[in-house]
Formats: structure tokens, sequence, C-alpha cells
């Protein structure tokens, strides 16, 4: 398959486009600016639109807005960005409209930095805005796997009717990678409760309010059995060198990238360490960490430590669980390399 | 001999036959119907789509037989403009509160406007916000009480009231701008021209159209519906005057 040179950025916008996207709405932010441009390039020549919008609180109304009609729409936005968004995503979550929405994740609180960050990793996986709903999140570890993400999250999203979530970092964004695409024929999933004018049908509604409790919770039912599916359905994950290993890292993103550097050196050295790759980080890999629970584990990320909680529920309070995290700073596989060799001391 | 009933007066096809949740003396319902008798006036029930935020505008999809969204406090321009954008050949408009439209969404209502976005606004300013229970405006008088101008709205204090229609009036995307009212059958009869005017610039692909409608809100300005129809004519129209601001 012929490959292209591109940065991550120009390869998730460009998956999206060859899954079907046609209507993009977004607000510059580094480091993810690249989307948006590369939207505004080649979308209004194949008669799709490409809207800069006022702010992140109405670029993701208008996916709100075009999420409703029924068409394959993406947003792209980095922490900050992505923090202002959440009121619609809870919106769009409890309209159930099927959308896709990239966080390039830099350094946080506040203004943070534009260096690459997995801090966004809460707010991304347990709801991020108000109320009872998930994302389903997708965080690849390389320009290829973010290429083939991209593509699957449109019919991921029109399946279930829930957004998806593209998790990236800065790193990701920037670098060049060659990446090829496979021809993708885009699911047609109909969409009957989609808004178009009501000609020959009863009139469709996109609503979120449930003044009344009972109708509410029964809503709100509908939207948890569709989690409670994806949760059985959906997960991905990779396991790396995990059978024989007596130290598994657990590590996503870039970092699990980085980790794989490390683990090939330290095997060199005759250690048995693997990896545990999250590929959706919501729904989590409970399982394999269950399974490989009598293992010892290291989780690294570039935080402080928030997939380091759903690792920790996983394996139970017994589990041998310790931490390396950087924030603001992208670890090295040097430092992953120190961290297990203190374990084995 | 047999009488022959002519019919002179029916329900619009698009207002649906049902009681509406708004209080007596209310302008929101009287809108609503003006609103469907333009749409069926056009014939163009089956490719309308409305937008109504959060507000007393929010049950607006009970009453009007079209395709609808409820949208966030604020961002029915920012949702209309999705729509809008993906379906080119519909007629989309957004139907907002004062609290809405010039308080917390007046990035998304400046903006859709300045982007001579085809689509139109129906801005109800009833000088208070009506659904959560008559706390001040950004539409709220000077001098005018509420639950949280309790002593009466001060310059000092709370700044002045916007007047949408003149700011937005200044943008060169915003094509049709009027402001009318509801308080009296012939303020009705001309809200209705304006309202049916501002769909035709939307149709007619020559920008952003709004209306901004003076509404009378008896129960949270705690008047009688009487008395809120007289307060409509003697405090909001002069500071809020009612003329046509801005056509193609
Ligand atoms: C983000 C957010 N903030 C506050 C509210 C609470 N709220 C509901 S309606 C409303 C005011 C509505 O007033 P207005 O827009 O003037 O419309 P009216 O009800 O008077 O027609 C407020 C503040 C909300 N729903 N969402």
């Amino acid at each position: 398959m012929e490959k292209t040179f591109m940065t991550g950025n120009e390869a998730i916008a460009e998956a999206a486009i060859q899954a079907g996207c046609r209507h993009f709405f977004g607000y510059p932010i580094t480091p993810q600016s690249e989307i948006p441009e590369y939207m505004s390039k080649r979308l209004p020549k194949m008669g799709g639109v490409y809207l800069q919008a006022e702010s992140e609180v109405a670029a993701i109304n208008m996916l709100f807005g075009a999420a409703g009609t029924g068409a394959r729409v993406m947003t792209s936005s980095s922490s900050p960005g992505i923090s202002l968004m959440q009121e619609g995503i809870s919106y769009i979550a409890a309209a159930r409209l099927p959308c896709v929405i990239v966080n390039i994740m830099r350094g946080g609180p506040g203004l943070g930095g534009i260096q690459p960050s997995q801090s966004d990793y809460f707010q991304a996986t347990k709801g991020g805005g108000h109320g009872d709903y998930h994302l389903i999140v997708l965080a690849p570890h390389t320009l290829q796997e973010a290429v083939y993400l991209t593509m699957n999250s449109f019919d991921l999203a029109d399946k279930y009717r829930n957004p998806v979530m593209i998790l990236g970092d800065g790193y990701m964004g920037q670098m060049m990678e060659p990446v090829s695409f496979p021809k993708l024929t885009p699911r047609h999933t109909p969409k009957g409760w989609a808004l178009t004018g009501a000609k020959d049908r009863p009139a469709n509604l996109v609503k979120t309010l449930y003044l009344d409790p009972e109708a509410l919770e029964k809503h709100n039912l509908v939207i948890n059995q569709t989690i409670q599916k994806i949760k059985k359905e959906e997960v991905q994950v990779e396991t790396y060198h995990t059978d024989d290993a007596e130290i598994i890292i657990a590590a996503y993103g870039t970092v699990a990238r980085i980790a794989k550097t490390a683990i090939e050196v330290l095997r060199n050295k005759g250690l048995k360490v693997g990896l545990i790759r999250p590929i959706t980080v919501f729904p989590f890999p409970c399982k394999i960490f269950e399974e490989l629970a009598d293992r010892r584990f290291l989780v690294v990320e570039m935080s402080f430590g928030q997939m380091l909680e759903d690792v920790q529920l996983s394996l139970g309070r017994k589990a041998s669980v310790h931490f390396y995290g950087r924030t603001g700073v992208v670890p090295s596989y040097d430092e992953i390399i120190v961290e297990v060799e203190k374990l084995v001391k | 001999m047999q009488m022959q009933l002519q019919k002179v007066f029916e329900r619009p096809r698009t207002l649906r036959p049902v009681a509406t949740h708004y209080c007596p003396g209310c302008g929101h319902g009287i809108v609503a119907r003006l609103i469907a008798e333009v749409i069926d006036e056009f014939g163009i029930r089956e490719k309308t789509v409305g937008v109504a935020p959060v507000g007393c505008s929010v049950l607006l999809y009970n009453y009007l037989d079209i395709d609808m969204y409820e949208a966030a406090h604020g961002r029915a321009p920012a949702v209309a403009t999705g729509c809008k954008r993906v379906h080119p050949d519909l007629v989309v408009f957004t139907y907002q509160g004062d609290g809405d439209f010039a308080s917390i969404g007046t990035a998304e209502a400046v903006h859709a406007a300045a982007r001579g976005e085809r689509i139109t606004t129906i801005f109800i300013n009833n000088a208070i916000y009506g659904m959560t229970g008559g706390q001040m405006a950004p539409t709220t008088l000077i001098g005018q009480k509420t639950t949280t101008s309790p002593y009466g709205r001060t310059a000092e204090q709370a700044g002045f009231p916007i007047r949408m229609a003149e700011l937005l009036a200044t943008l060169d995307g915003a094509s049709f701008i009027a402001r009318v009212s509801v308080h009296s059958p012939k303020n009705i009869i001309q809200a209705k021209g304006a309202i049916k005017k501002a769909f035709s610039v939307q149709m007619n692909q020559q920008g952003y159209s709004m209306v901004e409608v003076l509404s009378q809100c008896p129960t949270d300005w705690r008047m009688s519906p009487a008395e809120a129809v007289k307060w409509v004519e003697e405090k909001m129209i002069p500071y809020y005057p009612l003329k046509t601001l801005k056509a193609p």
C-alpha cells in the first residue's frame, strides 16, 4: 500500500475524510492546529464544510447541530479547548448523537503548556461533562494506528449513537511518519432519528430535557445499556511480551511506544518485562489486568497518575503496583529503564 | 334554508392541537402561533428545522409540528449553524429568550450574525429570566424590580440593558433586523409581517435575519395580563423602539 509522509494531525484529518467525514467545526489551538488547517484546505474542494467557530463552545454546538442531521462530523482541539467543550459533549452524549472529537493533549491544568501530556485522562474517560455518560475513547500509539482508529471511530459512533474521542498527545500530533490509508467503505447506518425536515414522517426531535424524573431515568438507562454493551464488545488492548513477564508496564499512547523501546533494552539485559497497552482507555481493558494480577506492575504516564487508578481498580488491592509519571515533560526510555531496574533490586 | 358557514379562522397545520405550558397573558404562545402561520403560508413545514434552547422557549417542539432541536443555554445559533451548513436547503430558525440570546449566548449570537449565517432568530425579549422564576436579565430595565434586583436595577450596580437589535444591525452579515411587540392585535399583525420577512430573507440567501419580539411576562413581572400589556407600551417600547433597523 502506498505510504504518505505526514504529521499525526494531518494523518488523523485525512483518515476522517476517508471515513466519510465532510463537515468539520473547530477553533485553533496548539498542538493540533494542523487538523483544522488540513480540513480547511481539503473539505471545501470536495463539497464539504470547514467552519472556524468563534470558540470551542460554539464549535461543539455546531457539531451538535451537524451530527443531529445524521452527517459524519468531527471537531478537534487540545486540552483547554476540550475543557470548554465539555458542556456540549454532555449534551451530545445525552442526545445520543454520533460524532468524533479529537483531543491532542497538552500540559495543564490552566493554560499549562504546549508540550505533550496525558493529563486529560480522567476528563476523557470518566465523562468529563455533567451527568451519567461516557465517551468511547481511543488512544493510538503510532500514526498508523491513529489512522486506523480514526477511520473506525465514525462507524463506532454510528453503531452505538455515542460520541467517540480520539485521545492523542502533542507528540503524536506534531511528529511525522509514513502512513498508509487502507481502502475503506464507510458503513451505512440508517439514522431515522436525524433532523432533515419532517417530510413523509412524523417530526423528529433531538432533545436532552426530561422533566419527569422517571422519564429521565428511563432515558439514562438506555445510555447506560449502550455503555455496558460497549464495555462488553469494544475493548481493544495490546499485550507485548507479557507471557513470561515478571514486571509489566502499563502505558498508553506515546508513552507505550517509549516503553516498548525500554522493554527491548531491558530484555537484552535479561529482564523479563512486558507491556499492557490499552488501545481503548474507555472501555478500559480490566480483564487482561485481572488475568495477570500476580505480576508486578509499573504504570507510566505523562501525568501524576490517572490511568493508574483504573489499573489499581482492575488489579485489586493486593496487587503490586508502582507508578512513574512526568507531566509537562515526556519521559525518556532511559527513565523507564531506571524505574524498572529499581523494582528488581 | 341551510346556512352556509364559511371558515375564516383555523389552527395552522404546523401548530399542534395542544394546550401550551405558558402562563396566562404570556407572549410566547402568540409568537409560536405566528411562526406556525408563517411556515404554513410559505408551505415549508417539511423543510423547516427549529432550535429552541433552555428557557421558557425550550418546549416549543411541543407546539410546532416540525423537526426540532433542544439546545443548551445560549447555543442555539451555533446548533442552527451546524444544521444549516450540512443542509443549506433547509429553513433553520432559533427561538431564544433574552437571557439566552443577550447574555449567555452573546458570542454565538454575534458571530452567527457576523458570518451572515442563513438562519433566522426569533428573539423573545421579556426583560426577565422567565423560566427560572424572574431573575434580572441583560434586558431588564433600569429601575425594574426582579428577584435578583429587588430594589430595582441600577446602572451603577448592574450596568445597562442591552439593545440586541441595534447591536446586531451594525454587522455586515446581518441582513434583516427588526423589533416588534405582541402586546396588541395591531402589533401582533406587524410582528407576523416581520417574522415572514425574516424567513423570506433566509430563503432568498440574503444573510442572517433576526426579529426581536417584546413580550409580556405577567407572572414574573408580578402584574395582571392587562397591566403587563400596559407596561410594554409605557416602559419597554420607549427603551426598545419598535422598528425595522435593517432590511435588504
Ligand atoms: C448553563 C446554564 N445556566 C443556567 C441555566 C438555568 N436557566 C434556565 S432558563 C434560564 C433563563 C432563561 O431566561 P430567558 O433566556 O430570558 O428566557 P425566558 O425563560 O424568559 O423565556 C436560566 C438561567 C441553564 N439551564 N443552563
